[in-house]
């Protein structure tokens, strides 16, 4: 049983490194300040000046990568979306 | 005057305390003045691992408020002549740690000792910050594990930038320690390897601690693993590292494969 995992097993250690890596180039480049934490809640701002945010018709996804890093912002905006911010 | 050194790391856990002991008694034991501080206010530990834990009558907080003198709360250890505590304060409060006070006491301590070695608390507060504030080499404890080394890669950040030498525009000597190293599984691909570790930390190696039962055992008797046990592989590594932290060139091997190939296509551990 032992024997078997043993040779099945995929070494997990090369995960770790590649995982670490990423991070640290991204916590290391916007020590303190996130641009993207920052864009996100100023994009979120503009908008809430024209339309009444539903809380839960907002998605927001980041994904930091090794080279870009994207910001996804998803809101879904009711017909009379305007008509509730006046 | 004495050399200040911080043992630190961010996380907590990973053997900040008992590499400060080691690394202390290790100096210790070749003859050189030595006296290890405990910052972790509130949480003191330093005094247990030491084996001081019923001699203490004052801590750095009542030498900082003038209450007691350096002399009176330092406990010189009973094995060795040449080591001494300066315990923290279990009760009061850490804001009464305060920065002027630290740097008195450090000031005074290199007076008259060779090395001052500080054991940092865990997270980035206060107590961290004031334990690394005067230090001149710095001890980055790490686990060959992910959260540890994102936490050290966070404390060599700070090292770098809140520290007075940086302050001063002078480089922080930093030293990698890694400790609770297994190289059975780092072989096996499942433990990150020694040159990872260095890789992404980039700064020099002062030792490789081998994970070991002898640790726990040192502890549990409070005496520090290069005098409870001084022949075991921690021991060894720790007297290594102490000596390359006295500026010796010491070429660094891995902790030895003490398992058989039995052992290991069975996944049994060695006593």
């Amino acid at each position: 049983m032992n024997i078997f995992k043993f040779f099945n097993r995929q070494r997990t250690a090369p995960a770790a490194r590649e995982r670490l890596q990423l991070l640290l180039a991204h916590e290391r480049s916007s020590s303190g300040s996130d641009l993207i934490t920052l864009l996100r809640e100023e994009i979120l701002a503009v908008i809430a000046k024209h339309v009444q945010l539903d809380n839960d018709k907002v998605q927001v996804k980041i994904e930091r990568s090794e080279f870009v890093s994207t910001l996804e912002i998803d809101v879904e905006l009711p017909l009379n979306a305007d008509l509730i911010a006046a | 005057m004495g050399k200040v050194v911080v043992v630190t790391s961010g996380k907590g856990g990973v053997g900040k305390t008992t590499s400060t002991a080691a690394l202390g008694a290790a100096l210790a034991q070749r003859g050189e003045k030595v006296v290890v501080v405990d910052f972790d206010v509130g949480l003191r530990n330093l005094d247990l691992i030491m084996g001081a834990e019923r001699r203490v009558v004052y801590d750095l907080i009542n030498v900082i408020q003038g209450d007691a003198k350096l002399t009176q709360a330092l406990i010189r250890d009973k094995r060795l002549e040449t080591l001494f505590l300066l315990p923290a304060s279990q009760t009061r409060d850490k804001d009464n740690l305060t920065e002027e006070g630290v740097e008195r006491v450090i000031n005074d301590l290199k007076r008259h000792f060779d090395w001052i070695i500080c054991d940092s608390p865990a997270g980035i507060e206060r107590g961290a910050t004031l334990a690394m504030r005067h230090a001149d080499v710095a001890v980055v404890v790490t686990n060959p594990e992910v959260s540890s080394v994102r936490d050290s890669d966070r404390i060599i950040g700070l090292l770098d930038s809140k520290t007075a030498k940086a302050e001063r525009g002078e480089r922080m000597e930093k030293h990698l320690l890694l400790t609770r190293y297994d190289s059975n599984r780092a072989d096996r691909g499942d433990m990150l390897k020694v040159d990872d570790v260095l890789e992404i930390l980039s700064i020099p190696l002062l030792g490789i601690i081998p994970e070991s039962m002898d640790v726990l055992r040192a502890s549990n008797i409070g005496a520090p693993v290069t005098i409870a046990d001084s022949r075991s592989a921690a021991a060894m590594a720790y007297f290594e590292a102490a000596r390359r932290l006295a500026g010796e060139a010491l070429p660094i091997a891995l902790p030895s494969d003490k398992r058989n190939i039995f052992d290991k296509l069975f996944g049994r551990r060695a006593a």
